[in-house]
């Protein structure tokens, strides 16, 4: 059951992100390009994602425990380290130079041409490596494991 | 109002019920970067199968509605040095912030969590930079 419900989620991702504008690279370019012709579009998309989210978060915080078992995720704690500040402005860097970030750039990979496939190849090797990475500068990038 | 901006907000109200359906029945984050990074680099061995259902809903179900009415427009550049560097930068990034624009921008912020806070300022504040450094190299535009 568990994995009927995740498809399902994915998939209501996945057109989310296919409507809204969100695979399509130069649209994304657009709304980054604050100083120039900026395309505003983004802005409700973001918008539009996070009103659900609000209230799901106080149901959560309400019901404890999700529908098919287990515990909703805890909080992460408060805390500013360098491995979020470097990892967000390298993730940025990088969504800025081709206009993709990981859910579009797997929403589309049906229809992304050898740019989008060899997008996520590097992906996916960046993803493989930064255990490592984080291995080698050690306390240096010191971050909490949980996501958010 | 344009209809592209009412295309994106009713795409991301999805992109918010998606969230919500994997939270309150799944118990757990909607980060792009969180779900398949954890299957690339081992550390989500036990939850792979939900995982791997997740990723498959994500990429069969868009991927079949284009394939059958079209409609998808891409704009990726040619580029493939830029590609692959892009590729590497998002990769690591996300996975050093623990997030992306799922977990951190829609997740994260909902939860009115400072981390998320903090991460989605950064990487627009650096994906703008981006545009605009792109620019004045490639002197388009």
């Amino acid at each position: 059951m568990r994995n009927v419900t995740a498809f399902i989620a994915g998939g209501l991702f996945g057109i989310g992100l296919l409507m809204s504008g969100m695979t399509d690279t130069g649209k994304v370019i657009g709304w980054l390009d604050f100083f120039g012709n900026w395309d505003p579009t983004l802005a409700f998309v973001i918008g539009g994602a996070i009103v659900p989210m609000f209230f799901a978060w106080r149901f959560a915080a309400r019901r404890q425990v999700p529908t098919l078992g287990g515990v909703f995720p805890t909080a992460p704690e408060p805390r500013l380290d360098p491995a979020l500040i470097v990892g967000s402005l390298m993730f940025g860097a990088g969504w800025g130079l081709v206009g993709l970030c990981p859910g579009p750039a797997l929403a589309s990979i049906t229809w992304g041409g050898l740019s989008g496939a060899v997008f996520l190849g590097a992906m996916a090797l960046g993803m493989l490596s930064t255990p490592h990475i984080r291995r080698g500068l050690g306390d240096r990038l010191s971050a909490t494991s949980s996501p958010t | 109002m344009q209809i592209a901006w009412i295309w994106g907000l009713a795409g991301g109200l999805l992109i918010g019920l998606a969230a919500t359906l994997y939270l309150l029945v799944n118990g757990r984050i909607m980060g792009a970067s969180g779900i398949v990074g954890g299957l690339i680099d081992g550390s989500a061995r036990s939850v792979a199968p939900e995982r791997l259902a997740f990723l498959a809903g994500l990429i069969a179900v868009p991927g079949t509605f284009v394939a059958i009415n079209g409609g998808a427009s891409t704009q990726i550049t040619e580029n493939l040095g830029m590609v692959i560097l892009a590729g590497l930068l998002v990769g690591v990034g996300t996975r050093l912030a623990n997030g992306c624009t799922s977990g951190h921008g829609v997740c994260g912020i909902s939860r009115l969590s400072p981390r998320g806070l903090i991460a989605t300022f950064l990487y627009i504040f650096a994906g703008a930079v981006a545009v605009v450094a792109l620019r004045l190299i490639v002197g388009a535009g």
